[in-house]
């Protein structure tokens, strides 16, 4: 018995998160000399990743979304704090066979698929890399074999044909795809996806909505959806963290965090999504969208400047998440006071 | 339930031309001449704008509607140029003007927007010389009447004078936006157009921007031409839509009743395709297919490919544009009951 308490069960391994973070925090220095400041990007984040979840990073422009996107995928190392992937500290991945591992497991997708893909090849040459470098064991046909899966796997009909086109050939829907596909040849655990569909047209954003629950349900992919698009994180996400300045504000099941927002940001950012079947909400459209000050910032909270209901503590102690419903945290003093949150 | 075409609505304009108009857009024609042949980005596009009227301009990426935007403004550089039709601003046809004149309206009477403030702005040098170069090259010497019409103008924009010294960098993406619009002020126009204006910005800002933008209309009584691939953008602040297809107008009529009742497919495809943030939750398809390449367009409807309604017809009849109680459709499905222009 005591064997098995110590070696990983291969149930438990759906109750532990596939990923998760632990006060991770990510500066950058700006300035040289006595002008030297420090721009707080990611302060102290925990989030976590289940297994074949969808889970969207939302917030505004330098709420810090992006740069945990490179956190996981190590292009950035992080000032402090620690990523764990399946309970292992990416600190101590150390050998190139660990490195290449974890990037087949967490591959990207960028946003631009203008500028991700090289115009000089043919769309087969970034997906067969991939195969050659993170699945060398297949020969020449099966690695043709699973290129055209993958890219039928996320609608690229027929696969041995679309693969060999340029990419100027394909509309920014297909070419978005095509980076889909590159990322699910490397058979990942968790795709991150850095804004994937604003670049595209809003009638084919859609489609690759759609790719990505397919991913989810037919792959038992996960994936972290960055956008600042509410709408379309409710449509495909399964959680949500909202993010602001660098801090979590509020996170937990979409629905539920949608439905009733608690954070006063969460509310400002529900009521100036453009819903073409609602009325106009005039109340918010004071608030001009500025962005939030993460140079050498004071202890507070971060969004107490452009709160209306910002009482005295905010601006004295920085709020940490807390939970006030199953599964919902909110970091706000007001909300946690057990007021009644009613900001925009 | 009562339709709002067959009753009318108190906005909608009957069908036929306005002399009151300020601008009228007649059969304008958009060529890019490349060496592997010609391409008609825009087609016999026909629309115009009442003096203090917001008409919003939407469709996807490569439909025309920039084409057609830099048509009006003539700021067309080859291999683009117009082929057919005419501009009339204020009662003067624009085409085949000559710099000189065009300078006399330009900015003056007419200002243009640009997408990309970070772009469009010079990044070398601060908002207030960008302001004066504006106003001298109109013909405003006095650095006095620079300086109080380049500080009033911004501060109509909800930015503070002393930004007149901040370079571009040194402004959110908002408040270069905003210094944009500023500048398009500076003559105090009497058309303002605008090639999406807010794309680069996230929702709060946008909204603000939007809202900004209407309440200047409203204050200074100037016409907008609002260019977005947005539709619920401006879906409360446009007074009327002219939503483009393979460039050509595919519908064109008053914004709430567009939205209430859309006609052509492509329309109606465009307004399912924005997931809700409330209701429940359905599976939406978006509009399945691209546009067509306009290098060897599809005889017929342009959408038909892509048209969920599609009639056999549909493929080979070159769709003209109907009347329907002085809302306008390019679609078979509404040639009964309907006036072909």
């Amino acid at each position: 018995m005591t064997d098995q308490q110590t070696a990983p069960q291969p149930g438990a391994v759906d109750s532990a998160p596939l990923l998760r973070t632990d006060n991770l925090s990510r500066h950058f220095r700006i300035g040289s000399g006595l002008q030297r400041k420090t721009l707080h990007a990611v302060d102290e984040v925990n989030l976590e990743i289940g297994e074949r979840q969808i889970v969207a990073l939302a917030g505004e422009s330098g709420s810090g979304k992006s740069t945990i996107a490179r956190l996981l995928a190590r292009i950035y190392k992080p000032t402090s704090g620690e990523i764990y992937f399946q309970g292992r500290p990416l600190s101590k991945m150390r050998s190139r066979r660990d490195i290449l591992g974890y990037r087949s497991d967490v591959p990207m997708v960028f946003q631009d698929p203008f500028a991700s893909i090289n115009p000089v090849f043919r769309v087969s040459h970034g997906v067969m890399r991939c195969l050659k470098l993170h699945r060398p064991e297949l020969s020449d046909h099966e690695r043709h074999a699973e290129a055209v899966r993958v890219f039928e796997a996320v609608g690229l009909v027929p696969g041995s044909e679309v693969l060999q086109r340029f990419p100027h050939e394909l509309s920014g829907g297909q070419r978005q795809r095509v980076g889909f596909a590159q990322a699910l040849a490397m058979r990942p655990k968790l795709i991150l996806a850095d804004e994937p569909v604003s670049m595209l047209d809003v009638s084919i954003r859609l489609g690759l909505l759609n790719v990505m629950t397919q991913l989810r349900d037919e792959q038992g992919v996960s994936i972290l959806y960055i956008t600042h698009d509410i709408a379309s994180a409710r449509y495909v996400a399964d959680r949500i963290i909202v993010m602001y300045a660098g801090h979590v504000a509020e996170q937990g099941p979409v629905e539920e965090v949608l439905a009733n927002p608690r954070h006063p940001y969460t509310q400002l950012l529900l009521s100036a999504v453009p819903d073409p079947r609602a009325d106009l909400n005039v109340t918010a459209a004071t608030d001009r969208g500025e962005p939030p000050r993460v140079i050498d910032p004071t202890p507070g909270c971060r969004f107490r400047w452009r709160c209306p209901l910002a009482i005295e503590i905010c601006s004295a102690v920085t709020p940490q998440l807390k939970q006030l419903a199953p599964d919902h945290d909110v970091a706000c003093h007001v909300a946690q006071s057990g007021a009644e949150v009613k900001a925009f | 339930m009562s339709s709002l075409l067959t009753n009318g609505l108190p906005g909608s304009q009957p069908a036929g031309w306005h002399s009151g108009a300020i601008l009228e857009v007649r059969d304008l024609s958009v060529d890019y001449i490349m060496e592997r042949g010609t391409v008609r980005a825009v087609r016999d596009v026909s629309f115009e704008v009442e003096p203090g009227e917001f008409v919003a301009i939407v469709g996807e990426s490569g439909c025309g509607k920039s084409t057609l935007l830099f048509a009006i403004a003539q700021l067309l550089a080859p291999p683009a140029g117009i082929s057919a039709g005419s501009v009339i601003f204020k009662g003067e046809n624009l085409v085949g003007l000559t710099d000189k004149q065009l300078a006399a309206v330009r900015w003056r009477n007419m200002s243009v927007v640009m997408q990309s403030a970070m772009n469009a702005l010079n990044p070398v040098t601060d908002i207030a010389a960008q302001f004066t170069d504006a106003m001298r090259a109109h013909g405003v010497t006095s650095k006095q009447e620079i300086a109080d019409r380049s500080a009033e103008v911004l501060r109509m924009v909800g930015i503070d004078p002393v930004h007149l010294r901040s370079y571009p960098h040194q402004l959110s993406g908002g408040m270069r936006q905003r210094s944009m619009i500023a500048m398009a002020m500076l003559f105090t126009p009497e058309l303002v157009i605008m090639d999406e204006p807010t794309s680069a910005l996230d929702v709060v800002a946008q909204r603000s921007l939007m809202v900004q933008i209407k309440e200047l209309q409203e204050q200074l009584g100037f016409a907008v031409i609002f260019v977005t691939h947005d539709m619920s953008l401006v879906r409360h602040f446009s007074d009327r839509l002219m939503v483009m297809y393979a460039g050509q107008v595919a519908e064109l009529g008053d914004t709430r009743r567009m939205f209430a009742e859309p006609l052509h497919p492509y329309t109606i495809g465009l307004m399912e395709a924005f997931p809700s943030i409330k209701g429940p939750k359905v599976k939406l398809a978006g509009i399945p297919g691209s546009p067509p390449n306009l290098a060897r367009p599809p005889a017929g409807c342009q959408f038909a490919p892509r048209c969920p309604q599609v009639m056999e017809r549909c493929k080979t009849t070159e769709v003209p544009l109907y009347s329907l109680h002085g809302e306008r459709v390019r679609c078979l499905l509404h040639e009964a009951g309907s006036a072909q222009l």
